[in-house]
């Protein structure tokens, strides 16, 4: 198994409140070489605290994390994190950007060059290279987002609702762009999402979180042959698939309220 | 697999396309509305703006400079007309008469050069040391929570009631005045550089991280680039806190310097040399805060300019 949570527990500091949230509560998966998992759940049920804490950047307050078998403490370059807002640097250029964790691995100008160069051509920018992100669209920002992530060569690709905050429009593009690209890297791949639809269109399985405190509720064999194209999502198969997950959300976010309101 | 796509109609002013008026087999004429469908590699996908006549071009400058010359036309009729006696409103002539003599005889050069010299120890003095703490101040809370009260002490004060301890300390030579201007620049940097590191995108430090970088790390490619430009921001502002200090210095207490001379010049009602010493100062100002802002510009080129 490639990345391992064994009854993963996060207490998610609230600044605002002075306090500890459980945010995650025992949650339990493994995601094998190669896959592509997406996670889905109600909001507020913990699976972007879960993202963070396999990325590092939030300790565990118990359980088990593990990549290749080793505990996740701290953030590494076997893990790139593509995040919800694009959080580019605003005086770098989109090729800075891109260069900008490829300078962390501490490789030779010429080579870390030559390597941001490749995943600038791999997200379709190359026209852009020398463009500021305040020049380019939301989704052109969120591609630099991506190769950014994708350039310092991760074993584990992690997404953070990347397109949450695009255009419908833009979102179907990326989502197929997504593919594409991991077509050409297969890299394990966790995506955080609360669209089901791009869940169900992306992943292999998708796992669906229980509402906070978050908990693995069901995993869904996604079994819909790839290449998928965006056509994809008027099939039958999809379809049912995609309602199965939408009924079990509906379920957690019921009780989400019905516990709010108690 | 390429999707054929309907080329998309593009309804803009066409100045020099003569196009068809859609479905009228009427000629457009430059200026008309009309809808053309534009291929994909046409150049016409932008249309270029109706070019802009000499003047709008250059309005803003255009209409600053008339109101120049018509308030030292104003000035120099009333100053001519006699209304106001010369020791009080000398005409711009008479300004210009005054500060033609000043340079004839070396006094201004040799004024100039003081306080310049002033002005130049003290500020750089600033920015050298109030960067440096600006940039710690912001990174280290606990350093700032020290620092606080003192600072805002100093800067709540007006700088220049410290000139009386600092003539003490320091005689009535040029160091005196250097405390001032060092005092009156240094707040200005200091608290823009503050600013400029606390301000910092929260999410930019987390993808630093993310991506393995230490706390050095982020401080060279973050905090220091991002604060850039509050730090010029601060330079900028604190030229003329300087040569507020350079002036009131002078006046105060002095031996040499453009201050000085206007102080002088006051006491003994040669108003002409009075604003032609005014002139100078307020040059020196705009050169240099125009010289800032270049560099602002300069450090924001990747700011879309609005």
């Amino acid at each position: 198994m490639k990345l391992q949570a064994r009854d993963v527990v996060i207490h998610h500091r609230r600044q605002r409140y002075g306090d500890m949230l459980l945010a995650v509560d025992g949650a339990t998966m493994d995601i094998g070489e190669g896959e592509f998992v997406a996670i889905v759940g109600p909001s507020g049920c913990g699976k972007t605290t879960f993202l963070n804490a396999v990325d590092g950047l939030l300790p565990i307050t118990s359980g088990t994390l593990t990549l290749n078998g080793r505990p996740i403490d701290r953030p590494g370059h076997d893990r790139g994190m593509v995040f919800q807002q694009p959080s580019l640097l605003p005086w770098r250029t989109v090729m800075g950007n891109v260069l900008y964790g490829v300078e962390l691995l501490g490789l030779p100008k010429g080579e870390a060059r030559a390597v941001a160069k490749r995943f600038v051509e791999m997200v379709g920018l190359e026209g852009f290279a020398e463009s500021y992100p305040l020049e380019l669209s939301g989704g052109m920002q969120q591609r630099v987002n991506l190769a950014r992530a994708l350039a310092v060569d991760p074993e584990v690709l992690l997404l953070d609702e990347p397109f949450a905050a695009l255009d419908a429009q833009t979102r179907e593009t990326m989502q197929h762009e997504l593919l594409r690209i991991w077509n050409q890297t297969r890299k394990t791949a966790v995506f955080i999402t609360h669209d089901i639809v791009e869940a169900v269109y992306l992943a292999d399985r998708v796992i669906v979180f229980t509402a906070r405190p978050g908990r693995v509720k069901e995993i869904l064999k996604v079994d819909i042959p790839r290449p998928r194209d965006l056509r994809v999502k008027r099939d039958a198969r999809f379809v049912e698939i995609e309602t199965r997950i939408w009924e079990s959300i509906r379920e957690e976010a019921a009780r989400d309220t019905l516990a709010a309101t108690a | 697999m390429a999707e054929r796509v309907e080329e998309p109609i593009k309804y803009d002013t066409v100045p020099s396309y003569p196009g068809e008026l859609m479905g009228t087999g009427q000629r457009a004429l430059p200026g008309d509305l009309v809808a053309t469908r534009v291929p994909h590699d046409s150049p016409l996908r932008t249309t270029p703006l109706p070019p802009q006549n000499w003047f709008q071009k250059h309005e803003a400058l255009i209409i600053g400079t008339v109101a120049v010359v018509i308030f030292f036309v104003a000035w120099q009729a009333v100053g001519s007309a006699r209304i106001v006696s010369r020791l009080f409103l000398p005409a711009p002539t008479d300004v210009i008469e005054a500060f033609t003599e000043l340079v004839k005889d070396g006094e201004l050069a040799q004024d100039l050069g003081y306080s310049g010299a002033e002005f130049g120890i003290g500020y750089v003095l600033a920015a050298a040391v109030a960067i440096p703490l600006g940039l710690l101040l912001g990174w280290y809370p606990r350093f700032r929570y020290a620092l606080d009260p003192f600072v805002t002490f100093l800067y709540a004060t007006p700088r220049i009631v410290l000139l009386p301890l600092f003539i003490i300390w320091f005689g009535i030579g040029m160091e005196s005045k250097i405390a001032v201007i060092f005092l009156g620049a240094f707040f200005a940097i200091l608290i823009n550089t503050t600013a400029g590191v606390r301000n910092l995108d929260a999410h930019l430090i987390k993808v630093a991280r993310s991506l393995g970088a230490g706390d050095l790390v982020i401080f060279k490619t973050i905090a220091l680039p991002g604060s850039v430009p509050f730090i010029l921001t601060g330079l900028r502002l604190g030229i003329g806190h300087a040569l507020i200090g350079v002036v009131v210095g002078e006046l105060v207490a002095a031996q040499h310097g453009i201050g000085r001379m206007m102080a002088i010049a006051g006491a003994t009602f040669q108003s002409s040399k009075v604003f032609a010493g005014l002139f100078c100062i307020a040059a020196a100002g705009m050169l240099l805060t125009y010289a800032l802002q270049r560099l602002e510009r300069h450090f924001d080129a990747w700011r879309p300019q609005r």
